[in-house]
Order: C-alpha cells, then sequence, then structure tokens
C-alpha cells in the first residue's frame, strides 16, 4: 500500500512531532545538500553556457552542431546518468552536478545565443559607429541586451534542476528527495509530504528571486510594456522535455 | 574638409560598390550623397569612418589619412546618425546621449548635464531625461540620435537616412530643425537619402550616384536642376518634375530673401507639395 495512501491505518499525513525532532538535522541537511547540487550545476553550466554562447553567436556555423549535441544530452533520462556516473564518480555531489550541468547547457547555450540574436542590428551598428571596440560592446550593449532572455534561461534551468535533483535520492544521493525514500522505506507519510512541500517551495522562491534580479537589471524591459519580455520568455523554453 | 581620390570598395564576390570616386566635402556644409538602392551611397558614407575599409583609394578627414587613424579613435570623433536611430534600448535618455564623452573618459556628471543642454537644443523636454528610448516616438527618437551624435562635439557628422523611418509631417518638422541646428553649429555633415526633395532642400552641395557605386553628377542643387549631368540624373530628378522643383527653390528663395520666414514657409510648402 502507498504510504500516502495510510490513512486507513491511523497514520495521520504528517506528524508534526517528526518534523519537530528531524528539523534541525535531517531536514536541513536534506535542504542544504538540495540547494548545493540544484545551484552548483546552474552555476557551472552558466560559465560554461557563456562562452559557448558567445562562440555559437560569433561562428554561427558551431550553433546547429552544439544544439544537437546538447538538446540530446537533454533526451537522456536523468536517472539513466546518474546510473552511468555511479560507476565513475561513485554516490558523490559529482554524479548529480555533471548531468544538471549538462541540462542546463542545453537551455542556457540557446538562451546566450538568442539573446545576443535579440540584439537589433542597427544598435550593434550604431555601438560601433561611436566607437566601442568589440569587448566594450559586447559588455555594454550586448550583453546587457541579452539579459531577459539569458536570465529566462536561467530561471528554467533552476527550477528544473531542482526538481531533478531529488530524483537523485533514488539512488542515494542526497537532497530532499532523500526524504522521499525514507518515507517510502518505512511506510510513514510525514517525510514525503515535509519533501514535496521544500521542493516546490524552494523552486518558487528561487524563481521569484531571479525574477527579482532580472527586473533590478533590466528596468528598460518594464518601461515598454510587456510585449518584449513575453517574447524573450518564449525564446528561453526549452524544446523537448526533461528526463 | 574629406576628400576621397580613386576611391573603390570592392566585395570579395566581385560586387562593386564604389567605383573610382573621387569627390571634396567641404567643412561646415551639408553635403547629400543621393541616389537609388545598391548605387553605393551608404558605402561611401561608411568609408568615412571606416565601418567599411576602402579597397583602393585614399579617403582624409582634414588632410588626415583615415587609415592611419585606429576605428574606435577614428569613430569617437566623427558623429553618426542612423535611420532607426540606433539608440540602446537598455539606457536612458540622458545616458545614451552622453555615450560618446563616456567612451572619452569624460567625468559622468558633466557628460549628463551637456546631455540634458543638448536635449533642449535638439527640441526635446528634459522631461524625458530618465526614460527609455521606447517610451519615445519615433521622432523623438531621431532627436535622441542627433543629440548623441553631438555630445563629444565632433566636427562630423555622418547621417545615414536619419530622417527616412519617420511619417512624413514629423520628417518636415526634423528637417527644419535639422537646418536651424546646423546654422547653430556649423558642422561638416555628409547625409545619405534616397529622396531627391530631402536632398534639394538640405543640401549645399549634392553627389547623385547611380548604380555600380558611380558618381553621376557632384553640384549645387540648382546647378543639378538646371543642368543634369546625363539621362540618369535627369530620370533620377524626375524629369520636368525638377524644373518644377527648381522653380520652386527659386521662389523659396525669393520669400525667404523677402520675409526672412525660412523655417514656416519651407515646412508650408513642403507640406502643400
Amino acid at each position: 500500500m502507498s504510504p500516502l495512501a495510510a490513512g486507513d491505518d491511523g497514520e495521520p499525513l504528517i506528524r508534526w512531532e517528526w518534523i519537530s525532532n528531524n528539523l534541525t538535522d535531517d531536514i536541513a541537511e536534506a535542504l542544504r545538500e538540495h540547494l548545493i547540487l540544484s545551484f552548483t550545476p546552474v552555476l557551472l553550466g552558466f560559465l560554461v553556457s557563456l562562452p559557448l554562447g558567445l562562440a555559437c553567436a560569433r561562428w554561427k556555423r558551431l550553433y546547429q552542431p552544439t544544439l544537437a549535441i546538447t538538446s540530446i544530452l537533454y533526451a537522456l533520462p536523468a536517472i539513466a546518468l546518474f546510473v552511468i556516473l555511479i560507476a565513475f564518480t561513485g554516490l558523490t555531489y559529482t554524479t548529480v552536478v555533471v548531468p544538471l550541468t549538462l541540462y542546463t547547457l542545453s537551455v542556457l547555450v540557446p538562451g546566450v545565443v538568442d539573446g545576443l540574436a535579440a540584439v537589433p542590428d542597427h544598435v550593434r551598428q550604431a555601438a560601433t559607429a561611436m566607437g566601442f571596440g568589440p569587448l566594450r560592446r559586447l559588455l555594454q550593449v550586448e550583453l546587457p541586451i541579452a539579459l531577459p532572455v539569458v536570465m529566462a534561461g536561467l530561471r528554467v534551468a533552476t527550477v528544473s534542476n531542482i526538481s531533478l535533483v531529488s530524483v537523485g535520492a533514488i539512488m542515494g544521493l542526497g537532497g530532499l528527495g532523500q526524504l522521499f525514500t525514507t518515507g517510502l522505506q518505512r511506510d510513514f507519510p510525514t517525510p514525503i509530504v515535509v519533501g514535496v512541500v521544500l521542493v516546490i517551495l524552494l523552486a518558487l522562491l528561487s524563481d521569484l528571486i531571479l525574477l527579482g534580479i532580472q527586473r533590478a537589471f533590466t528596468p528598460w524591459e518594464r518601461a515598454g510594456g510587456t510585449r518584449r519580455r513575453k517574447t524573450a520568455d518564449q525564446a528561453a523554453l526549452p524544446g523537448g522535455g526533461a528526463a | 574638409m574629406i576628400t576621397f581620390e580613386g576611391v573603390s570598395k570592392r566585395y570579395p564576390d566581385g560586387t562593386v560598390a564604389v567605383d573610382h570616386l573621387d569627390l571634396e566635402i567641404p567643412a561646415g556644409r551639408i553635403t547629400v550623397l543621393v541616389g537609388p538602392s545598391g548605387c553605393g551611397k551608404t558605402t561611401t558614407l561608411r568609408m568615412i569612418n571606416r565601418m567599411v575599409d576602402a579597397t583602393d583609394g585614399t579617403i582624409t578627414v582634414d588632410g588626415r589619412n583615415v587609415r592611419d587613424v585606429d576605428p574606435p579613435t577614428l569613430r569617437r570623433g566623427i558623429g553618426y546618425v542612423i535611420q532607426q536611430a540606433g539608440l540602446f534600448p537598455h539606457r536612458t535618455i540622458v545616458d545614451n546621449i552622453a555615450t560618446v564623452p563616456l567612451l572619452l573618459g569624460r567625468n559622468k556628471k558633466e557628460a549628463r548635464t551637456h546631455a540634458l543642454e543638448l536635449m533642449e537644443r535638439v527640441g526635446l523636454d528634459a522631461a524625458l531625461a530618465k526614460r527609455y528610448p521606447v517610451q519615445l516616438s519615433g521622432g523623438q527618437q531621431q532627436r535622441v540620435g542627433v543629440a548623441r551624435a553631438l555630445a563629444a562635439d565632433p566636427p562630423i557628422l555622418l547621417m545615414d537616412e536619419p530622417f527616412s523611418a519617420v511619417d512624413p509631417v514629423v520628417r518636415t518638422g526634423l528637417q527644419d530643425e535639422f537646418l536651424r541646428l546646423q546654422d547653430e553649429v556649423e558642422k561638416t555633415i555628409v547625409f545619405v537619402t534616397h529622396d531627391i526633395d530631402e536632398a534639394v532642400k538640405l543640401g549645399h552641395r549634392i553627389a547623385v550616384f547611380q548604380v555600380g557605386g558611380k558618381l553621376a553628377q557632384y553640384a549645387s542643387p540648382d546647378e543639378l536642376l538646371a543642368a543634369p549631368a546625363n539621362a540618369f540624373v535627369r530620370d533620377f530628378l524626375g524629369g520636368d518634375k525638377g524644373i518644377r522643383r527648381l522653380r520652386f527653390t527659386q521662389e523659396l528663395e525669393a520669400e525667404d530673401d523677402a520675409s526672412g520666414q525660412t523655417a514656416d514657409t519651407v515646412a508650408d510648402k513642403a507640406a502643400d507639395r
């Protein structure tokens, strides 16, 4: 019988005393791990995507092959990648971080490329004509204009990672997913409910914070109404489904 | 003064954009490059600030070969206005205008103060200073474009169809104010347009280009209208209409001499047409 349907046995959906007993060690530890395991791939993915995206924008021939590779990686089920990597990296953070970094790439590389493509040609021309060198133009004109699309990609990648980290717990790879396995093994729903709620809260909160950062850094986006922001968000949506 | 000596631009695929161009552009005046699309007028303009490098020949600005100056430095000394204004969408109006002074390392506060003065000069309300380009109309954006090009007080202004993207009424207003502004600043202006009426209205000298990048005629508006150099120029001027234009401009000059109301009269006449 599924633990969530265990109410018939007299087991309540939530035992509050379990939460208070385990809050500071098990739950807090799982949350901390979950944060590390979700955000490390976002950061690494961003650091790799930026130069890769810039290269694809600069040498357009690179883009299609790069997109093909990252899309194939995106299509691989997370659990399969975890299993394969355990053989090499064991039950470590690396086993989770590597696949999630690859997923992040598949969202962020197109984000960077599309963001740069969204810079109007006349703006680029004007910057050159006013005496911006290539690097200064990139840093002061092109990247700031690309930022909304890149940030939209970053938000998708972050939320997707937060959800995928849970899968790693099945292999014993930490995070809030451990609460699911604990609950399942002991036929005890409380940890499962706590895990689900925390994963959802974490995803919502992270997205809100990133949205706040995006808005703080792109005041011009709101000045022009919603039209352009909408297209930016659409451009960042990944093509395929997650693992 | 800007001079072109035997300047050609040939692309690797064999297309000749500009063919053996000799041209002297006088200082402190408006010189208009006009012609149908594909005639090389924009390429010619862009060779001045090295957005395009000539394949042959020499271009000098005040006696100095543009090839001897590194492009960003050269460009910071030459104002540039383009059709869609090319404003930076992520910067406020005042910061857009202050772009080149800031690139030149000027003090930020002074650059902004100066930008506000320029806004007034091009007829923009100072209340727009903190807005973003997307919040402005096309005509206002063009004014910002002009203010931005003037911000570092460059002796030369390159303008590539700056008024083509706005509606005719706004265009007429912008042209008139542009002429008034030029009376004050007396820049060396190279102005590209495909519109012969605009060329006649604004140009002190007009260079008519024909397809294949050849200079068909280089003359004052009066000379051009009175004596087109060849059939292409006559056609481009619009045949008989050219004669009418000549009469029209002469009437205007007579009226100006009599009444002195330059801008309003030109605007009215242009609107009547």
